[in-house]
């Protein structure tokens, strides 16, 4: 039964405010800093300010007798903690390399940032004041901060591998062998562009901040970290040290943000453990806004270079994929696997025919390790597709608009011959579950008035015309609800993709929902209360939401990947159902009636064609709880559990459309409109969904304008802090226009698809096909992001041959 | 983000502050709203080992029609500055101006006195002031002094203020009705401009001062003595930078530096002159 004819409560789709609220904005939520912890030494870490380099000698003497000073460790004093190396959970191919990384570096520091000792001491400040009395002898070797460079192998950054190239990953579909070579041969039409995905910083608003607590007698530790994933860094940890997993307890408390740079398990989340059991004592650590900066993963980072061919209508006839993956100077807990979250979204929303040719090289560079930020491989996917369809368009002379629509999946290829919803499967093979693209571009375009805005646009973009007016599309069809637990093994991926929830209604028919997603400013407290609240007929208020912590949550796969709703939300629908049956055999006892005559609605159980026969599922819970008359074989209370693995992926969908004008004296890029047309399937709490478009397409709009993490030669970086690395603020946002389409997914029983990157998802390609169409007419027809004002005047005077 | 040890002393009036600060030397330094120094001694860029605090000393903070000119007092938030009725009347350029500087925020802690003491080439009041020909009055030891602003700024960061002096008030002469323009190129509100101009003109004489064109803010003495001699709007502009020497950074090469200084200028001077 799906949730619309089931729906009785009218609760989903509401705009309520969000619960969590109050205590944020108030000041009172308690972040990992915020917590007291008597007695706790905190950590400080020496990070090597150099790009690559052999440690030769490191004197601890002068830090470790200063005041304060617990303890000073090196790497090699910690050499024997680690039962194992800091992990990577996607070993992509069987033959991928990556070397052994320990919390700290031993023999040779591989990015400037990278940790080479540690301090404990009885406050911050002395912590802080020792590191800069730690005396390292270093040896500097060169940098390699340049994809290219990398591949070459002129400097091999981990000796004991002998190649910076990590892997390859290649993904070929062809319906007959040379079906790509003979489409690009046959083709009326062909564009080969190249792209660079400038290295994000995730920089969220909390920093990273970890205590690791040791209980007096027995070996158990409580872990607090600012962590989007308390159940994998339990694991995680558990094997690392070599602490058997039932000693361990992961909160992850208030978390604030985190855009996947707290999907992993840290140096300092081990080095606190380690020394805490060490020591005896709870050691905690904050990270520093520029240490974040350096400490923390980075997002994207990769050299695209797609190839389209079309034939003489401009409908795909194969795509061509080459990327080079940055993954910086180690491999962190998913590194490897962000490229190919995007390797089957490089023909985007279209039908293609199985003609598809994708390899991902992925390389080392002396710089922060990368890993999942924000859509994960999917962003880069949709910019190099939407921007390589504008070329296309460019190259026939033809609306970009119109050559989408030629080439868009069909609302009716997602449906059999009968009319019944059979998803649309794509040349991969993999089947997307429901959508409509025309609909949603449709819906966007009339909110933009394409049409008004072309013809303002002929009328402004005259030859010398000081301000040029650009309007960019993105069509985008996002992978979310990672992830059937098959596909990632056929991936490779070392975990599944379920997410587990416990319903439990109180003797006082309460309700504690218990999720296995651990949100970090979703609002999930607030959704997943209206989807119990929804199924069992109570009020959202009468609903706890219990998470974050593995002692109280102990099954769970955490939140990433815009999954916790289709995943996780499905997966409390699944336990009230649960709940709801063991009810109903409980009601039919009390109303002597057999379970199939009843009907549950608003809460209620009655049997059906006489309606003053029902009981509240108030009632049930409380003799639920006496156990004094229930029927035979029931068990006493009224809770279950449910684990949802998902059969297949959601796949959100939409249409963005942005409007700039680009001052051609200045460089400066300045957004008009941007209007967002997404549709994530049915919405639990729409309020939350636009909050979720507004954030994300702000982040996409900051990859296209601002943000970039800029190194040296020497492998510095030089965006260390937030006057250089340019995260928008909110005025200098434009007004953003949010409008949906509702397509449900057809396989869950919420119809629900996820929302949390489809912004970031859409927003960048957007952005850039905008300025390139303002300056297209200079001749111009690439530009690298950011389209800062320094590389758009630099553009126009090259297009222009340097003279103006 | 925690600075290195330092000791804090609080100074109740301008002639404590001077002597404290004669106490302690080279080490020391002044503390108004903190918004340059304290970042920078979070970075641990700047250690000093004493900070002496001018925050409370009340009778600073001011802005009063003195005939000829407006006199601010040093520590004079730029959210009074911006508000200041007097400003808004005599010198409109510079209560502008200070409505641009940081955020809100910063504003309502950082002084005007503060700004132009830490002597940054890239904050906006320096050359405001500077464009509008104001003198600083400094206090040592020995008494008050008046040093112009054009004689004000020596180096990056460096300022002709002595090591025992402080700077305690500005004196801004009175537009007179002169049309002005100030023009902050940014790519976030938020931030240092990348290049700014402060400009106005008034029956044939102007003042042109330049943000973040040098290692000291510019006068740009070249636009106003084109403009003087007759040059048009476009040609004085073209002289925008003669008097600057740009540095590179992640937001711009000297060669668009130099450009963004052209453009803005000419934009400035139209302004000005409507």
């Amino acid at each position: 039964m799906s949730i619309t004819e089931e729906r009785t409560n009218n609760v989903i789709g509401q705009r309520m405010l969000r619960r969590e609220d109050p205590a944020l904005l108030t000041g009172e939520a308690k972040f990992v800093n915020d917590l007291a912890i008597p007695g706790a030494l905190h950590l400080a870490v020496l990070r090597s300010p150099y790009a690559h380099a052999r440690i030769k000698s490191i004197d601890v003497s002068d830090a470790a007798s200063m005041p304060g000073v617990v303890a000073v460790y090196t790497g090699k004093d910690l050499q024997s903690t680690w039962a194992a190396p800091m992990p990577c959970a996607w070993p992509v191919t069987p033959d991928m390399k990556n070397p052994a990384h320990y919390p700290l570096a031993v023999d040779k520091a591989c990015y400037v940032g990278d940790g080479v000792a540690a301090v404990l001491a009885t406050s911050e400040s002395a912590s802080r004041d020792a590191i800069d009395a730690i005396d390292v002898v270093y040896e500097p070797l060169p940098a390699v901060i340049d994809l290219e460079d990398a591949l070459s192998d002129r400097v091999v950054i981990h000796d004991a591998i002998g190649t910076n190239t990590s892997y390859t990953w290649n993904l070929k579909v062809e319906a007959a062998e040379g079906a790509v070579d003979q489409a690009f041969k046959n083709a009326a039409f062909t564009v080969s562009e190249r792209y660079v995905q400038q290295r994000l910083i995730p920089m969220a608003m909390e920093p990273r901040a970890v205590a690791a607590v040791p209980q007096p007698f027995g070996g158990d530790v409580t872990l607090y970290s600012a962590t989007q994933v308390p159940h994998i860094l339990k694991v995680m940890t558990a094997i690392t040290l070599g602490i058997p997993e039932h000693q361990m307890r992961v909160v992850a408390p208030s978390v604030g943000g985190g855009f996947g740079s707290k999907l992993d398990v840290y140096a300092e989340e081990l080095l606190c453990v380690a020394l805490a059991r060490k020591h005896g004592a709870p050691v905690r650590w904050v990270e520093e806004r520029s240490e974040n900066t350096q400490a923390t993963i980075h997002g994207r980072g990769q050299i695209q270079n797609i190839e389209l061919a079309a034939d003489k209508d401009g409908r795909l006839t194969a795509v061509r994929v080459r990327l080079i993956g940055d993954m910086g100077a180690y491999l962190q807990l998913v590194t490897p696997g962000v490229p190919l979250l995007g390797a089957f979204l490089y023909a985007g929303v279209y039908d293609l025919p199985q003609a598809y040719d994708f390899s991902c090289t992925s390389v080392f560079t002396t710089m922060t390790p990368t890993d999942a930020y924000r859509g994960a491989g999917r962003p880069e996917a949709t910019y190099a597709i939407e921007v390589a369809m504008d070329a296309l368009a460019r190259a026939m002379g033809i609306d970009p608009y119109e050559l989408r629509k030629r080439n868009y999946i069909k609302k009716e290829q997602f449906y059999d011959a009968s009319g019944n919803p059979t998803g649309y499967t794509a040349f991969h093979g993999l089947n997307y579950d429901s959508g409509d693209h025309l609909a949603a571009a449709e819906k966007a375009m009339q909110h933009a008035d394409y049409v008004a805005l072309r013809k303002a646009q002929a009328t402004q973009n005259v030859p010398g015309a000081r301000k040029r007016l650009g309007v960019g599309m993105t069509s985008y069809f996002e992978m979310c609800g990672l992830a059937p637990s098959r596909v990632l093994a056929s991936l490779n991926y070392g975990a599944g993709g379920w997410e587990s929830a416990t319903v439990r209604v109180l003797p006082t028919s309460k309700v504690q929902v218990v999720t296995g997603t651990s949100p970090h400013g979703q609002g999930h407290e607030t959704s997943w209360a209206m989807i119990a609240a929804e199924k069992l007929g109570v009020a959202p208020e009468d609903v706890d939401v219990l998470h974050s912590d593995t002692a109280i949550a102990p099954l769970g796969l955490d939140t990433y990947g815009s999954r916790s709703l289709a995943v996780g939300g499905v997966a409390i629908a699944g336990a009230c159902d649960k709940v709801i049956d063991k009810a109903r055999l409980i009601a039919a006892h009390q109303l002597e009636c057999a379970a199939e005559d009843l009907q549950f609605e608003k809460g209620t159980f009655s049997v059906k064609g006489s309606p003053d026969k029902a009981v509240p599922i108030a009632a049930i819970a409380f003799a639920a709880f006496t156990a004094h008359n229930l029927p035979d074989g029931v068990e006493p209370n009224l809770e279950a559990q449910y684990t949802h693995d998902p059969k297949n992926f959601s796949w959100p969908f939409g249409t963005h459309v942005c409007v700039v004008e680009v001052d051609t004296e200045t460089g400066k890029v300045d957004v008009l409109k941007y209007v967002a047309v997404d549709d994530c399937g049915n919405q639990i709490n729409p309020l939350i969904v636009e909050g979720q478009v507004h954030g994300g397409v702000v982040q996409g709009m900051a990859q296209a304008l601002y943000e970039e993490a800029v190194y040296d030669g020497d492998g510095n970086l030089k965006t260390s802090n937030l006057a250089e690395y340019l995260v928008p603020a909110a005025c200098d946002v434009p007004p953003i226009t949010t409008d949906f389409t509702v397509t449900p997914s057809t396989t869950n029983q919420l119809g629900v698809k996820g929302i949390g990157e489809a912004g970031t998802i859409g927003a960048a390609s957007a952005v850039m096909n905008a300025v390139i169409d303002a300056l297209s007419g200079l001749g111009i027809t690439t530009l690298d992001m950011p389209a800062s004002p320094n590389n758009v005047w630099k553009a126009i005077q090259a297009a222009q041959g340097g003279t103006k | 983000m925690i600075p290195a040890a330092f000791d804090y002393k609080r100074a109740g009036s301008a002639e404590e502050a001077i002597s404290l600060i004669g106490q302690y030397g080279d080490e020391a330094k002044f503390l108004a709203g903190g918004h340059s120094l304290i970042p920078l001694m979070k970075l641990r860029l700047a250690q000093p080992t004493v900070l002496v605090d001018i925050g409370r000393v009340k009778d600073l903070s001011y802005v009063r029609d003195a005939g000829d000119h407006v006199a601010i007092g040093a520590l004079t938030r730029h959210m009074d500055v911006e508000k200041s009725p007097v400003l808004a009347q005599h010198a409109p350029l510079l209560a502008h101006a200070a409505s641009h500087v940081g955020d809100a925020q910063v504003r309502h802690r950082g002084t005007i006195g503060g700004s132009i003491a830490h002597a940054d080439p890239a904050s906006d009041l320096p050359a405001t002031t500077l464009a509008l020909g104001a003198t600083y009055v400094v206090q040592g030891p020995k008494g008050k002094r008046d040093i112009a602003a054009r004689d004000f700024y020596k180096g990056f960061l460096e300022s002709a203020l002595a090591a025992d002096e402080m700077l305690v008030e500005i004196k801004v002469p009175k537009m007179n009705g002169a049309g002005w323009s100030f023009q902050k190129f940014n790519r976030r509100a938020q931030d240092w401009a990348i290049v700014g101009v402060a400009a106005w003109r008034n029956n044939g004489t102007s003042g042109v001062a330049l943000v973040n064109m040098g290692s000291t803010p510019v006068l740009a003495s070249a636009v106003s003595s084109a403009l003087s001699s007759g040059a048009s709007i476009a040609d004085a502009a073209s002289h925008a930078a003669d008097d600057a020497e740009p540095q590179g950074d992640l937001n711009a090469s000297v060669e668009y530096r130099t450009h963004l200084a052209k453009v803005l200028v000419r934009r400035a001077l139209e302004e000005a002159s409507k």
